[in-house]
């Protein structure tokens, strides 16, 4: 019944679906907490620059961004991030585009887990002296880390469904594998579960874990 | 939202006043290198010759062969995804809320399943399934399958939110319905469901921004005429061009979206002030948390209206 299997690298596509994932995962983990700090700093065109950001990106489809840097960065500008080969090439361009997008959500969450800090505790350090850059790191972000665990669970959940968006530039992740997939083997049905239950035990246990995870290090208040 | 920046920092004396301008003067140079970088890149590349911009200006086949076209499909697109999930959503939705125990069992195992895949792998599916079993012709079988991928993700999307809009709805709304005597069904097609719609709307038009943007996937990989792949015959037709059509598809797509999102965000603070309804609303940034498989739609993540949650 899976005959058809011999010949295909299943676990290898899903692996480069799981890379795909943490690279971005961790990029724009980075990059969209530097945005949310912006959107909250005294600085009004800092300020002004992380919510045009985040506006922008938000409203652009994930599948324009990731397609220019395949068309419009790599083959126009020859940008190719210090790469060689096109598997290489493809791969970092793909993770680019991912963590330019899933910043805005990222910064969009951690900004609502900033709301939730009470305003008491931002006046507490302000009170005894701390300055902005302090009140941030000291006080308001590792309370709002651990009220924002549910959202950033969910926008990884979404990340790990947006990397099959890396086919349209050639990735060789899930998606792109199962296309070819059903071009070349009489077996739809069979195929499209296989890789639909890929998808569940990716997303599945992710949502489980940090649901759990979110609930123990919630701040009770 | 509330944003509450003030609080996190003083009103600026004279020397936080003098660093907050040293700081916008750094990042303002740093701007202007990241612009000077991308400016040259593109020169090197011939990007910014005004010919490559120019049909866009003052060339309208530029738009009537091309941009508004393939707008129309993405819309078109969209429009039929939002009509056909929504029933469908709503029963689901209302199936999630049933008393007996198979039919929440059931509407939660479809909801949770297609909210685990992602729209592309569902939308692959569609098109092949399409060309093995029916006879649609290859010209229109992309919109079919964009718009099947599209309702199998979004039905169940939009029950979370129908579920979410109805529990929403303060308490007294069903036990002022029993007390006049009507039966379960009576309370739900009577009670809650209109009201849920008006909490809802909100949601529905940013769900919508969501559906836009999915249907590029369509003209990036099954063939789908929409916006995103009117870029290919452009650059093509105005000498590679590539930079310039991807900047005007991405700030119409952006234009397009921009509305809806500003539209829903206007309508969840009317409906917030409204007298007449109950004041419930489906958060439109809960929106994105309904879309991932897991346990979301408690009334706590729902009512952010500020109300007592009269419902425990």
């Amino acid at each position: 019944m899976f005959d058809f299997l011999t010949g295909y690298d299943l676990l290898g596509a899903f692996w480069v679906t799981v890379q795909l994932t943490v690279y971005s995962a961790i990029g724009s983990l980075v990059w969209g907490t530097l945005l949310a700090a912006m959107r909250v700093s005294p600085v009004p065109l800092m300020r002004g620059f992380g919510t045009a950001y985040v506006n922008i990106v938000r409203n652009i489809p994930l599948t324009v961004i990731i397609v220019f840097t395949s068309l419009g960065l790599f083959q126009t500008l020859s940008i190719s991030l210090g790469a060689k080969d096109f598997t290489t090439i493809n791969f970092r361009l793909a993770v680019l585009g991912l963590i330019t997008y899933t910043a805005a959500f990222v910064c969009e969450a951690l900004r609502s887990g900033i709301n939730t800090v009470p305003a008491g505790q931002v006046e507490a350090a302000r009170a005894i002296g701390l300055s902005f850059p302090q009140v941030l790191r000291l006080i308001v972000l590792p309370q709002a880390f651990r009220s924002v665990v549910g959202p950033l669970a969910n926008v990884l959940i979404a990340l790990t469904k947006n990397t099959t968006v890396a086919a349209t530039i050639g990735v060789a992740e899930a998606a792109l594998l199962m296309r070819e997939m059903i071009e070349n083997e009489a077996q739809l049905i069979l195929i499209s579960v296989i890789f639909a239950f890929g998808f569940i035990c990716l997303t599945l246990p992710t949502g489980l874990l940090l649901g759990w995870v979110s609930k123990k290090v919630a701040v009770r208040r | 939202m509330k944003s509450r920046p003030s609080a996190l920092y003083d009103v600026p004396g004279p020397r936080a006043r003098r660093r907050n301008v040293l700081y916008t003067v750094l990042f303002l140079l740093a701007l202007a290198l990241l612009i000077w970088w991308v400016a040259r890149s593109l020169a090197d590349k011939n990007q910014l010759e005004w010919s490559k911009w120019d049909p866009f200006f003052t060339d309208a086949r530029t738009w009537t062969t091309y941009i508004l076209p393939g707008l129309k499909n993405t819309v078109i697109a969209a429009a039929l995804a939002m009509a056909i999930a929504l029933p469908l959503g709503a029963l689901l939705g209302i199936g999630r809320l049933s008393d007996h125990a198979w039919v929440r069992g059931a509407a939660g195992a479809v909801v949770e399943f297609f909210r685990a895949i992602p729209v592309l792998i569902l939308m692959l599916f569609a098109n092949a399934a399409y060309a093995e079993f029916t006879d649609i012709s290859p010209e229109t079988r992309p919109l079919y399958a964009v718009v099947t991928g599209l309702v199998l993700y979004n039905a169940s999307v939009l029950a979370e939110v129908v579920r979410a809009g109805i529990l929403a709805l303060p308490r007294g709304q069903t036990d002022a319905a029993k007390a006049i005597g009507m039966r379960k069904g009576q309370t739900m097609t009577h009670v809650l469901l209109p009201q849920s719609v008006t909490a809802m709307l909100p949601a529905l038009v940013s769900q919508l921004v969501v559906i836009v943007k999915d249907t590029a996937l369509g003209g990036a990989l099954l063939n789908f005429s929409e916006l995103l792949a009117s870029v290919r015959p452009m650059s093509a037709n105005y000498g590679a061009n590539t930079i310039a059509s991807f900047t005007v598809v991405a700030v119409v797509f952006v234009a397009l979206n921009f509305a809806l999102t500003t539209f829903a965000a206007w309508l969840e603070r009317r409906l917030r002030r409204a007298k007449k309804s109950t004041g419930a609303v489906v958060r439109v940034d809960a929106v994105e948390d309904l879309a991932t498989p897991g346990e979301h739609a408690g009334p706590a993540d729902v009512r952010a209206d500020g109300r007592a949650d009269d419902r425990n």
